[in-house]
């Protein structure tokens, strides 16, 4: 479609002064994380992360965070293929109804479930663990997984499956030798989204592990700056280190975070 | 029900329900049921140790009284205007380039606008803190072009603090509703637009009556996604501002931290959780049913 000379030129002006909105923040931590702390000489201080690093204990925050998003993401997703692949390919009794209870999931907000979830579990004595942190995640993740993967094994041919069936294969080998191979896109989609939710939970992580041995990254980031308040250009060090992963994450995968994220917010 | 077997690798009835149980397990157990318990609490008085008081819907009574539960309230609808309206337009006008004219590094402009969206919001808050802070470079600008008398500390200041947390939600949201809409204008056949160039139609009467009409299932969508995100806006909240001054950017989220947690008043703060699980409820099925209607 041809459009004027003028009309391309306000567009493209429109288009940068949008990007740099969405940069500045970015840029600004990025340039504060580099800036001399307090009294320092002026120049590039790349000792900042460094010292973050040490002073804020990202190290076992971060490693906190890795533990936490492996159990969700590998259980979520282990359990979302199971449940998916019967919504999405076999016939019983209720399917209906069943699905829309695991609908109902991705309404609930965190905020509502967070305190009886802390209190009963307390009880139970098992705040502050991993499970604590996890499991609600999962819960949240599975209900997501299993909408997301009924769509997506729905539109693979029956024929797939007859041919299965001729072969011999049950359920579990269909699901695991035609199934699955052939829904890999959809599945790292999932892995991606159910990662970045988890890596970036907070009121969680917060709520379930009030102890603080088991600080995730993003509250490992929160006690920083209750500690760091002055002291802007370590804070910002911590900030970057925590979003890191995530923005790297999101460079090289972008078409799996964009799919899933429209796809999974238009059905 | 037909009397075929589940499908055609599976013959047992059974089989289907042992697929989806241990899905079903742990999210019933970890979402489901801890709703119901919270539904349970908000009936009681209890501080979240000792005796607890069963007293009815008094908490929810209460709450028709309460100053800072109506500032949540009023926050949450303040915050939606900047997390759900101001990214809608500035979403419109951006997918609307981006279907109109043929953008180079288009890619690159949708990353970075979307960017925003994969970061962590406790990340987002200290990007923001350092931003609006007395000597921060939102005052520096200000005292540079001369208004100085604008310069603040924006998010201490009583009448500054919501709209400044609310901005941060317009920088959120533009970029996913940028590609929602995007996705819906992609739809749009280029026939349609030729045929209105070929009419006279200009940049502002094609929008309005090709472009904007067919995406309004993703407006719908759009709105949705936002508003429940500017009513569940607690890191955020928790991290700038603690719904302070006072109770100037206090939201029903914080609010049901601060009670449960804080002020140790778990039946109220389950009162406003449920309120909140109502309201987000409602505003899906409302904002489905319009966008149904006008499909």
């Amino acid at each position: 479609m041809r459009i004027s000379a003028a009309e391309r030129t306000m567009n493209y002006v429109v288009l940068v002064l949008f990007a740099l909105f969405a940069l500045v923040p970015i840029l600004t931590i990025l340039a504060t994380a580099l800036s001399p702390q307090i009294g320092e000489a002026p120049g590039l201080h790349l000792g900042n992360f460094v010292e973050a690093w040490q002073v804020g204990g990202f190290g076992r925050s971060l490693g906190n965070s890795l533990i936490v998003a492996a159990l969700v993401v590998t259980s979520a997703v282990v359990l979302s293929v199971l449940s998916g692949y019967a919504f999405g390919t076999m016939r019983f009794r209720g399917a209906t109804v069943l699905f829309y209870v695991f609908l109902l999931g991705l309404m609930i907000p965190t905020e509502a479930t967070v305190i009886p979830l802390f209190f009963d579990l307390r009880t139970l004595g098992l705040t502050d663990t991993y499970a604590a942190i996890a499991l609600p995640q999962i819960a949240q993740s599975v209900a997501f997984g299993t909408f997301w993967l009924r769509a997506q094994f729905r539109t693979l041919p029956t024929s797939l499956l007859e041919a299965a069936a001729l072969d011999g294969a049950g359920p579990m080998r269909t699901l695991r030798s035609v199934v699955v191979p052939a829904s890999v896109p959809a599945l790292t989609t999932l892995v991606v989204l159910a990662f970045m939710w988890t890596w970036n939970e907070f009121l969680i992580a917060l709520v379930m592990a009030p102890g603080g041995s088991l600080r995730t990254a993003p509250l490992g980031l929160s006690n920083f700056q209750g500690q760091y308040t002055a002291e802007l250009a370590l804070l910002s060090a911590g900030a970057v280190i925590v979003a890191l992963p995530m923005v790297i994450m999101f460079l090289f995968l972008q078409r799996h975070f964009i799919r899933g994220m429209l796809e999974g917010a238009v059905k | 029900m037909s009397k075929s077997p589940p499908s055609a690798v599976v013959r047992s009835r059974l089989t289907p329900y042992l697929f989806i149980l241990p899905a079903f397990l742990v999210y019933a157990a970890f979402s489901l049921y801890p709703l119901i318990r919270a539904a349970q609490f908000s009936l009681y008085d209890w501080a979240g140790f000792g005796p607890s008081t069963f007293v009815g819907l008094a908490n929810y009574a209460d709450l028709a009284g309460d100053e800072a539960f109506r500032a949540a309230l009023g926050n949450a609808l303040v915050l939606i205007a900047f997390y759900a309206l101001l990214p809608l337009v500035i979403g419109l006008v951006l997918a609307a380039i981006f279907r109109r004219g043929q953008v180079r590094g288009m890619g690159f402009f949708r990353s970075v606008i979307f960017l925003p969206q994969v970061i962590a919001l406790v990340v987002v808050a200290v990007a923001w803190r350092n931003i609006y802070a007395p000597n921060g470079p939102l005052n520096e600008l200000l005292r540079a072009v001369g208004l100085d008398g604008l310069a603040r500390g924006w998010l201490g200041d009583p009448g500054a603090a919501l709209p400044a947390v609310g901005f941060i939600g317009t920088w959120l949201e533009m970029g996913l509703v940028m590609l929602l809409l995007l996705a819906g204008m992609s739809r749009i056949p280029d026939d349609l637009f030729e045929a209105a160039r070929l009419d006279g139609a200009g940049p502002v009467r094609e929008f309005f009556a090709i472009t904007l009409p067919s995406v309004r299932g993703e407006i719908v969508v759009a709105l949705v996604l936002t508003i429940i995100a500017a009513l569940k806006t607690f890191d955020l909240i928790y991290m700038t501002t603690s719904g302070g001054p006072g109770n100037a950017t206090t939201v029903p989220s914080y609010e049901v931290y601060d009670r449960a947690f804080q002020l140790r008043e778990v039946g109220s703060a389950s009162a406003v959780a449920i309120v909140l699980t109502v309201l987000v409820f409602a505003i899906n099925v409302l904002v489905t049913r319009i966008g149904e209607r006008s499909r």
